[in-house]
């Protein structure tokens, strides 16, 4: 394969805090230093940005059990679209991905069918049920990167305890959703003005900062590695802090819709809205947006959820959660940044080089040595988004006729193109 | 005459016009209700089907009256015996009575919002006859053509509404209606049964129920539902009726015409005394049930209007 000789690129580099013009060469699918190149293909990126690939911390991918929902070959071209080069999977599908033998399915699947770098979560209990550990030696063996029952919390404290000790003599990370299961039980809005006004079923926002608060609790019992799939709250933002001042191994996500929507974008019970946790208050929204600028939050992730129509026609609290992510969090996210709220650089640590420093991989750096995992995109170019149009097999955005700025203008992974399309 | 709406889904989207149109027609059909012959045409030729996915005597008998005084063919379908227990989702039940060709459907559902999903799929004119813990309007409409009638106005009254807030459906639309109308709204109830930030709804919250009478001219007492009084937000019935059920001795804290209000059925004892619900000084609650029809009436023909006048528009494209 030719080297690849990258000018005129906006050079986005998270590691170093960067923002600025030059060149970037690829040889070998490694990123190199361009100093006396021959021979490359050079591609002339006009002034385009050019960033270490997406790390989605979180991605389904409805394989096993939901085919008709996403596969890994349509999860897998969204992602290449959307300029995510390494998914990083979840585990509640159905089956849940509790076994190596599972996993082994997932890693098969993904290494034929999807053309970005795949690496999978694994279930912490069987079944997701919160009862008995999953084989979290032999799961790590099989390539699982983290555990995590997703959205289904650990109710049983002592379980949970048992699986952060465990997990942490072997250096697992644990991912987690903060929520108390049973002030959220049937909750299918956050309360307040709006969803009593409406009439839903609404959790307190205070469930987030109780269940982490339980989290942090048996952290600090058992020395594990932890990290919060979403906070999405400023109550339970303060104790994230306190929890990092403490010195603990504690690190959160947000996804992009509490970044970029609020409680009021329901409307009239529009269900492409109803996400897990559900959407906040305004204020809840801003200080989330803060704390990804801070860098309390570390990770900004597209919680990709395919749900298919019938699943989504509903009644709102009867309908199913979720929204897909992975082709809008690029835009989506760089709303952030036309707003004035983060830059670049800062955008590029919460959604490439944070997950992958998390999850021990190289990926998320523009240095010397690092894979040629990239994104080139037009930071300022506006599109009205049509859900018709995405690679997702379901289309359930929020962002349908939206207006968002940021075009992708193409992806690479270890090098070789993988969008656009050919 | 201004009634614009396509369809009655609820009040938070009406305009104080629209809601004294639609008082004025009422009027004139419980005038219609108390002659002999109670016959009218406005809804002839067309077909109304109440789609009950929640059970109903009350308010399914009032809607079916009101169409067939208007000369409606009315049919009753009771869903929750049908195709939901088939497995039919909501929006297919709603495809297939579109085949019908209905003009009027009248819609309750357990779920807040669903009878709005359901209206975005068909052509007639939808009716909300309850959904969830959302809206009533019907209802909230027969409250106000009720205080109407026996105050002489709908402006700057005090209005207490007592009891179960927050899973009333009947105080939102009411909240919704009395307010736009310019009166001042008072809510009494346990916090356990008081949505959290009602306060913000530009009402008066209260948990006492003697200062939150205090000067009513309108008291509305809301129903308990039985499977609420056990433990989960009230300890116990007999503490429920002792603090917020509407006796003689809390009563003479509104004013001295105060009416009494209730959206029935009533729980005697629980949350009104007997006595006073019994008052033929203080209890319009049959009152309430005589508007109910009239208040039906009245939005089943406004929307046929509209549905007639905008069916003859789209023929005039063609």
């Amino acid at each position: 394969m030719a080297p690849l000789l990258f000018q005129n690129a906006r050079l986005i580099d998270p590691e170093k805090g960067t923002d600025a013009m030059g060149s970037l060469a690829v040889v070998n699918g490694q990123i190199v230093s361009a100093m006396g190149l021959d021979g490359a293909t050079v591609i002339d990126c006009g002034g385009a940005c050019l960033a270490p690939g997406i790390v989605d911390m979180g991605v389904k991918v409805s394989e096993p059990g939901e085919r008709h929902k996403e596969s890994f070959r349509s999860a897998g071209r969204a992602a290449a679209a959307g300029g995510v080069t390494t998914m990083i999977t979840r585990p509640d599908t159905l089956p849940a991905i509790d076994t190596p033998e599972a996993l082994e399915f997932v890693r098969r699947r993904a290494n034929e069918a999807a053309p970005v770098n795949v690496r999978p979560m694994a279930a912490l209990t069987r079944g997701r049920a919160g009862r008995e550990m999953a084989e979290i030696g032999f799961l790590m063996d099989a390539g699982a990167v983290a555990f995590t029952d997703c959205d289904s919390v650990v109710q049983d404290t002592k379980v949970f305890s048992r699986c952060m000790t465990y997990a942490a003599s072997l250096g697992a990370l644990v991912v987690a959703h903060p929520q108390d299961p049973g002030l959220s039980a049937g909750a299918a809005a956050t309360s307040g003005k709006f969803a009593a006004l409406k009439g839903l079923p609404a959790v307190s926002a205070m469930a987030e900062r109780l269940g982490l608060d339980r989290d942090i609790a048996i952290v600090e019992m058992t020395g594990g590695r932890y990290h919060a799939d979403q906070v999405t709250t400023a109550r339970a933002l303060r104790r994230l802090d306190r929890a990092k001042q403490a010195g603990l191994d504690v690190t959160a996500g947000v996804s992009i819709h509490h970044l970029t929507l609020n409680e009021l974008d329901v409307g009239d019970y529009r269900t492409f809205f109803k996400v897990k946790p559900p959407l906040r208050s305004e204020d809840d929204r801003m200080a989330t947006v803060d704390a990804v600028a801070s860098g309390l939050i570390d990770v900004i992730c597209s919680m990709h959820t395919p749900q298919d129509e019938e699943s989504k026609r509903l009644p709102f609290a009867e309908a199913a959660s979720g929204a897909i992510g992975l082709e809008t969090l690029l835009p989506a996210a760089l709303r952030l940044v036309h707003a004035g709220h983060i830059d670049m650089p800062t955008l590029w640590r919460a959604m490439s080089l944070n997950p992958a420093n998390r999850l021990g991989l190289d990926a998320g750096r523009l240095s010397p040595g690092a894979p040629a995992d990239l994104v080139l995109f037009d930071a300022d170019a506006p599109f009205v988004l049509d859900r018709s149009k995405l690679q997702s097999k379901s289309k359930n955005t929020p962002f349908d006729e939206a207006k968002m700025q940021g075009k992708l203008r193409g992806t690479w992974v270890a090098g070789v193109p993988v969008w656009p399309l050919d | 005459m201004s009634f614009r709406a396509r369809h009655l889904l609820g009040i938070e989207h009406l305009a104080p016009d629209e809601i004294t149109t639609l008082l004025d027609v009422a009027d004139s059909y419980a005038a219609l209700n108390r002659s002999d012959t109670k016959h009218a045409t406005a809804l002839q030729g067309l077909t109304q089907i109440n789609m009950f996915f929640e059970a109903s005597t009350r308010t399914q008998a009032s809607f079916e009256l009101a169409g067939k005084r208007l000369g409606a063919d009315v049919m009753n379908m009771q869903m929750q015996a049908s195709s939901l227990k088939k497995g039919e989702t909501l929006i297919d039940t709603a495809l297939t009575l579109n085949a019908m060709h209905p003009d009027l459907l009248v819609v309750r559902h357990s779920q807040s919002g669903a009878v709005s999903l359901l209206a975005e799929k068909v052509n007639c004119a939808v009716l909300n006859a309850g959904d969830g813990r959302h809206e009533h309007p019907t209802q909230a409409l027969l409250d106000a053509l009720t205080i109407r009638r026996s105050k002489d106005r709908l402006h700057r009254l005090t209005i207490a509404i007592c009891g179960d807030i927050a899973h009333s459906r009947v105080a939102r639309s009411n909240i919704h209606l009395l307010g736009k109308m310019e009166n001042r709204v008072r809510l009494i109830g346990p916090p356990t049964l008081m949505p959290s930030q009602a306060a913000e709804w530009g009402v008066e919250v209260y948990h006492d129920m003697q200062a939150g009478l205090k000067d009513a001219d309108v008291v509305m007492m809301l129903r308990l539902q039985k499977e609420r009084m056990d433990g989960a937000f009230i300890p116990s019935e007999r503490e429920y009726f002792h603090r917020y059920g509407l006796d003689a001795a809390k009563l003479a804290h509104a004013k001295d015409d105060a009416i009494v209000m209730h959206p029935g059925p009533m729980n005697r004892g629980v949350e009104i005394d007997g006595n006073i619900a019994d008052d033929i000084n203080r209890s319009v609650i049959q009152d309430q049930v005589e508007m109910g029809v009239a208040v039906r009436m009245a939005a089943m023909d406004l929307l046929a209007r509209n549905l007639r006048a905008r069916r003859a528009d789209t023929s005039v494209m063609v």
